[in-house]
């Protein structure tokens, strides 16, 4: 269940151009979060919580890891804060990936940019019950690159980058056809990488997460609507989602 | 008696805190994290004759201090709200307030009478101020006649003490508040928010898909203060405060320019506890600074 918490700042580093790792200790949240799920945080001096996907955790030592790229003034803050500050937050946020796969099935991983992080997590949790992954991660360029060899421990792993500068040159979607069957997908980065994956694999069965601008992050505000083929017409992004049928919302 | 309590037109309060329409749906979500028989009581998101989608997104911006949002009055309609929102609500031990808009004047007559027809909602809140939709709304709240107008015929049909939201987007608020009072408004809320627009460097576009949208948050309180302090100096009605309340002294300072209560908003966003934490730091903030009551506290504030 969604809670206002405190989390200690263990260690933080920039692990690529702009990118920053950061490992938070929380119990609630490493005990209860589940892949796909994020940390609204809370930023001294913002009026608005930054919705920062998990994209680790180990629950042994109840700690929680996000990525975030430092974009505007409030992730550059964040980016700002050292080890033992704590960080407010409400989480864990949302909806997660439903990982209920069959040992035998294949799945395919594709995460853009920063969207990346939440497919780790989610491959991790994959990979612990023998399901067999794919993962393809688009990057704009070489020094953009992260958690390659990361993915390459519980996936078979491959990069793209814009430029070609690392990996394979190009878009994710220019290696859909070329790494084998898969049975179902599960997606997270900019939106139109997500347009061209879900209409490339049309009629697979395939999961999408979703961002958008939140307000209050728990559902109230109606900020980060996204429309949907149900009776209402829509769905929201930060409480119904971020995680959603790739049929179910319209993008 | 309880330091706390209000007495308002058709609202009899235990504290004088509520969080404000549109910043805390219909409640469920808050539930969570706190008992709402806490609040004194919750202003309803905006109710609508029929359903509506709201504005494309990104529909919410951060400012200095402050946010920009533009949501569009998103509500699944009154009948909706009557039916499956305000039971809800009516399981807390708290007054209801149920905020109204529509596009045309018959719109917003057919509204407040729905709400005729249950026990559970306490007074309407009459947005006349709504500026992110392009019909309704903000048209009523920027013309004196208009105002008035509307305030009348829902009064008429309406059996709920009404409470008009005004605007700050008019060069002058005092005009707009005699024009209702006149039109037999029983209290005044306000400030909605003040209309915006933020531009983003990169894609050189609005950062709202609206282009413009309503300013709330801490960056609009002093104006929030000053026009309440002009609107009280100046007609008789009780006032429902708000503009950027973030803690127990800002409910003070609002009540000492002359609200009566107020609404907290964007704050919910920040700390979803925050009117609790308020409600419970408002007995000693009173108190630290001379006061017994919220009672006492209103309108004290020094102006010669």
């Amino acid at each position: 269940m969604i809670k206002k918490e405190k989390l200690q700042i263990i260690g933080t580093k920039q692990i690529a151009k702009d990118t920053i790792e950061m490992k938070l200790e929380n119990i609630h949240i490493s005990e209860t979060a589940v892949p796909g799920q994020f940390l609204h945080i809370l930023i001294e001096g913002h009026t608005l919580g930054r919705p920062i996907s998990i994209a680790d955790i180990d629950k042994e030592n109840h700690l929680v890891t996000i990525l975030f790229k430092v974009i505007g003034s409030g992730t550059k803050r964040l980016a700002a804060y050292s080890v033992g500050q704590q960080i407010n937050a409400l989480g864990p946020s949302g909806n997660g990936f439903p990982l209920r796969q069959e040992a035998k099935e294949t799945v395919l991983l594709i995460g853009g940019g920063i969207g990346v992080p939440p497919m780790y997590y989610l491959g991790k949790q994959l990979a612990a019950q023998n399901v067999n992954a794919i993962a393809i991660l688009g990057f704009q360029t070489a020094e953009n690159v992260f958690y390659e060899d990361k993915f390459k421990e519980i996936a078979e792993t491959y990069i793209v980058t814009d430029d070609g500068s690392y990996g394979n040159k190009g878009l994710v979607t220019d290696l859909l056809d070329k790494v084998g069957d898969f049975d179902c997908y599960y997606t997270c980065g900019p939106l139109p990488m997500i347009q061209a994956v879900t209409s490339k694999l049309s009629g697979k069965r395939g999961y999408i997460s979703l961002e958008e601008r939140m307000g209050c992050g728990v559902g109230a505000c109606l900020a980060c609507m996204i429309p949907a083929n149900n009776e209402s017409g829509y769905k929201k992004i930060c409480s119904d989602g971020p995680v959603f049928l790739a049929e179910e919302v319209t993008i | 008696m309880n330091e706390l309590a209000v007495s308002l037109p058709g609202l009899k309060l235990k504290n004088p805190i509520m969080p404000a329409s549109g910043c805390f749906g219909f409640g469920h979500e808050y539930s969570n994290y706190y008992d709402l028989s806490e609040l004194g009581a919750v202003i309803m998101k905006a109710a609508t004759g029929n359903a509506r989608l709201g504005n494309p997104t990104p529909r919410v911006a951060e400012t200095a201090s402050g946010m920009l949002n533009a949501i569009g009055l998103q509500n699944p309609g009154v009948d909706k709200i009557i039916e499956y929102e305000v039971p809800f609500l009516a399981n807390f031990d708290t007054s209801i307030i149920a905020n109204i808009a529509g596009s045309t004047i018959e719109e917003y007559e057919m509204v407040a009478a729905a709400f005729n027809y249950t026990e559970d909602v306490h007074a309407l809140e009459l947005n006349i101020s709504c500026p992110n939709v392009k019909e309704g709304g903000i048209q009523f709240g920027t013309d004196p006649v208009m105002a008035a107008k509307v305030t009348e015929r829902v009064k008429r049909v309406s059996k709920l003490p009404v409470y008009v939201k005004l605007s700050p987007n008019v060069a002058d608020i005092v005009e707009m508040a005699k024009a209702v009072e006149a039109a037999g408004a029983d209290g005044l809320s306000m400030i909605n928010t003040l209309t915006g627009m933020q531009i983003h460097l990169p894609s050189k576009r609005p950062l709202i898909a609206n282009k413009t949208g309503g300013l709330s948050g801490p960056a609009i309180k002093p104006i929030a203060i000053r026009m309440i302090y002009e609107v009280k100096q100046n007609v008789d009605l009780p006032i429902i405060g708000m503009g950027g309340i973030c803690s127990a002294e800002d409910v003070l300072e609002f009540l000492l320019a002359g609200a009566s209560a107020v609404a907290v908003g964007t704050a919910n966003f920040g700390n979803p506890l925050v009117c609790k934490e308020i409600i419970d730091e408002l007995p000693d903030v009173l108190s630290r600074y001379g006061f017994a009551s919220v009672q006492e506290a209103m309108g004290k504030a020094v102006f010669v």
